[in-house]
């Protein structure tokens, strides 16, 4: 009997040891930490450059990864099915925020949970993806930041660029959400600058080439939207422009240093910022349900002046005043 | 591993069974490489999402997209049955020719469904919390539909359907018109995967056109890793595997999601699906019908 009983106390006592070291090793890890987890749907350089742009906040803020922050990242390789299971694996873990960049990795998480802050990025229609019913009162557990491309005042840099543009060029890829937003915005604005609008499809990086040489001679100059699957093949663009004298113009100045002609627009880095300051407010207390979907990132004017005179352009001398960079 | 991201696993594991069902029938019984599957899984989520937000009824959505997958189905057998193009070649045009189609059906790219009304909305309001309750009543349907599929195949339309598969010669001289078998087949096999896609949709809040990227090598990955781990000598304990396969692979992912010690991470998946695949087929006393020609029967 008393050695059962003892038996069963050192079990006790035991169990009760365990219980107290596990609970120390939790609060040790994370009682001070904050923990931002973030997920994105595909490796992809204008999304990596957001999510650099939200840790450099961060660290800016004083959270830094190992110094007060916990820090999650996975990408889920362009796999819907990974990114669901992503968003469920960040879910259980309960971060103090989670970050999710692109369509479809933030819908997966907004499906996973309604009570942890969730920050999107890179997003261009978060009404129309059913991210938030309200941009300027979110009201929920989701809020964030949208890239939409200011398109009225590219279409009136192209005019600036190559004044006798009647025909534009646009290539795109209809499969994703964000450049079909874009594309019916340029459809809209280009005829209110005087242009028509050619569009040609590319559904894989791989058609990029001959959706361009489709264009040439049916287009005075081609605008690149800031679609993710002709940004990654843009080279292929800038070496038709180069052959057949078309100007090339992209929706972000990243392009710009790849060949296009001219952008006037934001870099995804400065975009990951933004996103990022709005992961600090959060961080210190901010209810994402009251906070505004933010956009309007700013914007600069980028231009370079090789592929100009490859393209058969001559750059004013007022556009390259107000350049912030001009590349030569 | 948290117990949401344990539970997310088996969710999506059984959401994929449905995909692991639907390639058995067409890798296995047929004997008929598919890859309609990348193309008939977002056709499933696009039909039923593009029905949903008209109005319609979530239920009467998931059973139009299973039909439309049939009806893939359908298409990629006629190519190979009537038109006698090699099998994998008619698969891969009904594929790609999918892109266009589900893009179409939709109308853009991606239809959200968070907030709408879909079969799974009355979890929502039980007292169990959704990512329980989930799982449960997606395990009660695999259930279901396992157990249909295995009185099917050993009905005697499914008899026929084996027979076709196993030896086509030998079924066309008893009778059994192989064709249409193939037709039939097909359509069963994209219908469940077209289920699953509709169903993926729903419980995930989103259709989009990417959606089926690497299905094929998930349900394969399902179907070869289930017999890796257990016998298949019966169409009850082969259709068994199939979920186990599924759910096993989905919590391979979590476990490499979650392994953070081991460096691994969610964009080493498609390598580490890679390897599995191939450690499966090499082992040995797993089944090889991928390495070498079969020498007819089931038994070996």
């Amino acid at each position: 009997m008393t050695a059962k009983r003892t038996g069963i106390a050192k079990r006790g006592g035991l169990v009760a040891l365990a219980t107290a070291v596990s609970l120390g090793m939790s609060t040790m890890a994370f009682a001070a930490d904050k923990h931002v987890a973030i997920t994105q749907i595909v490796e992809h350089p204008a999304l990596d450059a957001v999510r650099n742009g939200v840790k450099d906040v961060l660290a800016e803020a004083g959270y830094v990864e190992g110094k007060g922050l916990k820090w999650s990242y996975e990408s889920a390789q362009g796999n819907t099915a990974t990114a669901a299971q992503i968003a469920k694996k960040f879910v259980g873990d309960a971060p103090d925020v989670i970050v999710a960049i692109a369509t479809p990795s933030a819908q997966t998480v907004v499906a996973s949970t309604k009570t942890i802050p969730v920050v999107f990025s890179a997003i261009t229609d978060p009404i129309g993806a059913k991210l938030v019913g309200n941009m300027a009162h979110p009201g929920k557990n989701v809020t964030g930041f949208t890239d939409l491309s200011p398109i009225a005042a590219h279409m009136a840099l192209v005019k600036r660029v190559v004044p006798t543009a009647k025909r534009l060029g646009v290539i795109s890829n209809p499969g994703e959400a964000n450049s079909v937003s874009l594309v019916t915005l340029i459809e809209s604005e280009a005829p209110k600058a005087g242009m028509s609008v050619v569009l040609a499809a590319a559904t894989k990086s791989g058609e990029v080439l001959a959706a361009a040489r489709s264009l040439v001679g049916k287009v005075d100059a081609i605008y690149i939207p800031t679609d993710n699957t002709v940004i990654s093949a843009f080279e292929a663009v800038v070496k038709v422009g180069n052959e057949a004298g078309i100007p090339v113009l992209a929706g972000d100045t990243d392009s710009v240093k790849r060949g296009a002609v001219a952008a006037e627009g934001f870099n995804y880095y400065d975009i990951g910022r933004q996103t990022g300051q709005m992961v600090v407010k959060i961080l210190k207390g901010a209810n994402p349900g009251d906070m505004a979907v933010e956009g309007n990132a700013k914007t600069d004017l980028y231009l370079n002046m090789k592929s100009a005179k490859a393209q058969g352009v001559t750059l004013s001398d007022a556009l390259i005043g107000e350049a912030k960079e001009v590349i030569r | 591993m948290s117990q949401i991201a344990f539970l997310g696993a088996i969710e999506v594991g059984l959401l994929f069974a449905l995909v692991a069902l639907g390639v058995f029938l067409s890798f296995r019984v047929l004997q008929f490489p598919d890859l309609t599957v990348d193309g008939s899984f977002p056709l499933g989520a696009a039909v039923c999402a593009s029905l949903i937000v008209a109005g319609y009824d979530p239920y009467f959505a998931s059973l139009a997209a299973a039909l439309a997958g049939g009806v893939a189905g359908m298409v990629t057998a006629w190519l190979n049955v009537r038109l006698k193009i090699l099998h994998l070649l008619a698969s891969i045009l009904t594929m790609i020719a999918l892109y266009s189609i589900n893009l179409r059906i939709m109308g853009r790219p991606n239809i959200a469904l968070l907030g709408e009304t879909t079969v799974f909305s009355p979890l929502e309001n039980l007292d169990t919390p959704t990512f329980i309750a989930l799982p449960i009543a997606l395990f009660v349907l695999v259930v279901l539909v396992k157990l249909a599929l295995d009185w099917f195949l050993n009905s005697e339309v499914g008899l026929a359907m084996r027979a076709t598969g196993v030896n086509p010669r030998m079924a066309r001289a008893q009778g059994i018109h192989t064709n249409r078998y193939i037709l039939g087949g097909m359509a069963l096999s994209n219908a469940l995967v077209a289920l699953a896609g509709a169903l993926f949709a729903q419980s995930q809040g989103a259709a989009d056109v990417t959606l089926g990227v690497g299905v094929i090598v998930v349900g394969l990955a399902a179907v070869i890793g289930g017999e890796a781990v257990m016998s298949t000598a019966t169409v009850f304990r082969a259709t068994l595997a199939c979920i186990i396969g599924s759910i096993l692979y989905r919590l391979a992912v979590a476990g490499a999601l979650n392994a953070d010690m081991l460096g691994l991470k969610a964009q080493d998946l498609n390598l580490i699906t890679a390897v599995l695949v191939t450690l499966a087929m090499v082992l040995p006393g797993v089944r090889m019908p991928f390495r070498a020609k079969r020498r007819g029967g089931q038994t070996s």
